[in-house]
């Protein structure tokens, strides 16, 4: 069912000034898959996710989506290639309800299917049609959370990157957002890339996965595989909350 | 067990000791700020030597005055706001109670006829009285006439809250028409030009400003620049080329949109304080460059005989051209048509600003501005080119800066770089983020009351009774700046009207409850 790759990165290096944070990484993404990305605190993963968009550039290797090359390509234009983020520290605009929050997320579109795709994310999150006209910032940290995923969501991406969807979030929103994920993986055969402390939750819920530590790539395999691998529950499942 | 804690005892107490405590505080401070202020003053004496004035006695007035000050209001008005439990922290205003208390319909009576008495014989008055109690007079019939119109607007708020941009603009097309029929063409020229105009034109800048600051977020120290541009391409281009307003008035807006991308350009990289400093230089080199490119701007001399407005060319306010308004229309000759003519001009201009705000900000590049000035990069990776939508807003709020220009070149009939000192720069940013940075109506008040109320000191003609002839009211307009803005942060800390619009709804459902709508104070 998996087809050809979507996203391809190759030996990617990315660097904070002199600091290297990627060390050549090398991941794949196939079309119609959820990839999940797991690691401890600083290992790189929203560094790789932010290096796809372009912010910061990599400078070494090359990446990329639907078989075109993103690598120099500026931020704005990777995203019409439709490719839509989550990102860490959610980045919502605080100022503007929740309503023109996915208006800024359907704007790619020009607004044509603004009224269809906010009734969807409604029905995903019914919490921010309660929230409608509410202002970004006032929030809970939860309900900014599926505001973030339900922003990206309005921009019918091909491809949607999620760094650490579950922060903060309840365990019973946590499965509700995890359960979302699936829904629109298996309807839709939206393909999604994520970034989880939630090590179990993500691997149970992903097709295959990769594991970072400092920079580097080091292991990677189905789902199954990586919850089964004695050094992955060693490292992120045990002492975990499973 | 949960326990509440109660501290509404404590305020009931006698605030007698703390105000006095805090009265000498207050006293102390002032004393400690005023002594090197006010108690002494360098000055020369006749063989031009630098002496010092020892002014103990205001010294201690101002320090006595301040510590009064601060006793009333701790031993009184702070109890006395307490009680009515500042109810409506949402509007800032002071509850219903104590508001319908202060405006009663015997006193709203006794306001209108005081007032008009007074204006009715105060051609008779004028003669009778002496200059100083004819001052009285006169402040007298001021503080009736606000209280009269401070009732009116009390009694009829909700309505006018309901309808307030169709009333103030319905106000504002009137206002020329009544001043004159209150005061004749002669006797309007002040209210219509020193007035109606000053406070439009700097309506105008600050809307136009509010783009650039208000929307995209983009902090823009030298905005003068822009209308220093719109103001000489439209001097220079007239005095050359004797073209007309109408020509004019776009080839002005866009040599300062030009220069808006151009100040754009630079500055894409950068944000906050390090952009306030490179537009603020940007102001400054204008500036200079007018001054010292003589041969094209006549350097500090400044431009002067150029053209008037004509109306669309059918008829023209110079009184020497064969349709001259009066010729046209046999009229009695006078300056004042000229300056309606240009108030309504510049009411339309600056509805032409709001009308193009409100337009853009539900249009995809205004909701781009409004992101970007919430978070560059979320905007990015949401597909938004922010290079364009900078440059778009610079360039946007630039051309009416030049459209402004241009009116205040043809207005005045002289342009000089005095006009454009960084002064205006931070009186029109300081209307923007008085009237809330982003509000159209909260701006135009803004406007209103800081350029109103600088040029009503003019009117002030009293103050001349109490501090002696040699005061001159005029003076202190930018201490008069100064305490609006402190009273106004104080009270209102995100400006009049601190609260957004929201543009976006679901199109089946229009109308969506405010209660959500509301930020939080903090
Ligand atoms: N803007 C930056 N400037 C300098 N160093 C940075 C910057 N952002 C991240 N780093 C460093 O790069 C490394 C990788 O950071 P990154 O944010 O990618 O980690 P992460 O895997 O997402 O961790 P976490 O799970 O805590 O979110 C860290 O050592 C971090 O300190
Ligand atoms: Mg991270």
């Amino acid at each position: 069912m998996t087809g050809k790759t979507l996203l391809q990165v190759e030996g990617v290096e990315t660097y904070y000034g002199n600091i290297r944070a990627l060390n050549g990484v090398n991941v794949s993404v196939k079309e119609g898959e959820i990839v999940a990305l797991i690691g401890a605190n600083g290992a790189g993963k929203s560094t790789l996710m932010m290096t796809i968009f372009g912010s910061p550039r990599a400078r070494a290797g090359k990446i990329t989506f639907a078989g075109t090359d993103i690598t120099e390509m500026p931020t704005h234009e990777i995203a019409r290639l439709r490719i839509a983020q989550s990102p860490e520290g959610r980045r919502i605009f605080p100022r503007m309800t929740v309503l023109e929050n996915l208006q800024m997320g359907a704007s790619l579109d020009n607004l044509k299917h603004y009224d269809e795709d906010a009734e969807k994310v409604f029905t995903l999150f019914p919490r921010l049609k309660e929230r409608i006209s509410q202002r970004g910032g006032t929030l809970s940290g939860g309900e900014q959370q599926m505001l973030s995923i339900a922003r990206a969501l309005m921009a019918r991406p091909k491809l949607l990157l999620l760094d650490e969807p579950s922060l903060g979030l309840a365990p019973l929103i946590v499965k509700q957002i995890f359960d979302a994920i699936r829904v629109l993986n298996k309807t839709q055969g939206l393909t999604v890339f994520l970034v989880e402390q939630n090590a179990f939750g993500a691997l149970k819920l992903a097709t295959r996965g990769y594991v970072m530590v400092n920079g580097n790539v080091t292991m990677s395999g189905t789902g199954k595989e990586l919850l089964a691998n004695p050094e992955v529950r060693a490292a992120y499942l045990e002492g975990g909350r499973h | 067990m949960v326990q509440t804690v109660s501290t509404s005892r404590e305020e009931v107490a006698n605030p007698f000791p703390q105000a006095i405590r805090e009265a000498l505080y207050a006293g102390a401070i002032s004393f400690g700020l005023f002594v090197l202020f006010i108690g002494l003053k360098s000055d020369q004496n006749i063989r031009n030597e630098l002496i010092l004035v020892q002014r103990w006695g205001l010294l201690a007035i101002v320090v006595a005055l301040v510590m009064i000050g601060r006793f009333v209001a701790v031993a009184y008005i702070r109890p006395f706001v307490a009680n009515q439990k500042i109810a409506n922290i949402a509007t800032g205003l002071f509850p219903d109670s104590a508001a319908t208390r202060f405006f009663r319909l015997p006193y709203f009576i006794a306001a209108v006829v005081i007032a008009a008495v007074l204006l009715f014989f105060s051609g008779t008055l004028a003669g009778a009285l002496s200059p100083q109690s004819a001052a009285y007079v006169g402040l007298l019939r001021g503080v009736a006439i606000i209280y009269a119109l401070a009732s009116v607007l009390f009694y009829f708020r909700s309505f006018i809250l309901a309808h307030f941009s169709l009333l103030s603009v319905i106000l504002l097309v009137l206002y020329p028409v009544a001043m004159v029929l209150m005061f004749g063409f002669q006797g309007s020229l002040k209210w219509v030009d020193n007035f109606g105009i000053q406070i439009l034109i700097y309506v105008m800048l600050a809307w136009g400003l509010n783009i650039v600051v208000g929307l995209a977020g983009l902090l823009d120290l030298g905005y003068v620049a822009f209308y220093a541009v719109g103001a000489y391409s439209y001097a220079l281009l007239g005095t050359h080329f004797g073209w007309s307003f109408w020509i004019l008035l776009p080839a002005a807006g866009l040599m300062a949109a030009f220069w808006g991308v151009i100040l754009g350009f630079p500055v894409l990289r950068l944000r906050g304080d390090y952009l306030a400093i490179v537009t603020l230089a940007f102001g400054e080199i204008i500036r200079l460059v007018l001054i010292n490119w003589r041969e094209v701007t006549n350097g500090s001399a400044g431009i002067s005989g150029i053209p008037k407005v004509s109306f669309f060319g059918l008829f023209s306010f110079n009184v020497s051209d064969p349709n001259y308004i009066a010729k046209v229309f046999n009229i009695a000759q006078s300056g004042a048509y000229y300056k309606i003519f240009l108030y309504y001009l510049i009411l339309a201009l600056a509805l032409l600003t709001a009308f193009v705000t409100i337009r853009l900000r539900r249009m995809p590049v205004g909701r781009a501005w409004e992101a970007l000035r919430e978070d560059e990069i979320a905007c990015r990776s949401l597909g938004i080119n922010t290079t364009t939508t900078k440059l778009t807003a610079f360039a946007t709020g630039a051309m009416f800066g030049g459209f402004a220009g241009s009116f205040f070149a043809a207005r005045q009939g002289f342009v000089s770089p005095e006009s454009f000192v960084f002064l205006e720069s931070a009186i029109i940013l300081a209307i923007v983020v008085l009237g809330g940075m982003g509000s159209l109506t909260g701006i135009a008040i803004a406007a209103l009351v800081m350029i109103g109320g600088t040029e009503i000191l003019r009117e002030m003609q009293f103050l001349k009774a109490i501090f002696g002839d040699s005061f001159t009211p005029e003076l202190y307009r930018m201490l008069l700046f100064g305490c609006a803005m402190v009273i106004v942060m104080l009270w209102k800390p995100r400006g009049f009207v601190g609260s957004r619009e929201p543009t976006a709804f679901l199109h089946e459902r229009k109308s969506v409850s405010a209660s959500f709508t509301k930020e939080g104070h903090g």
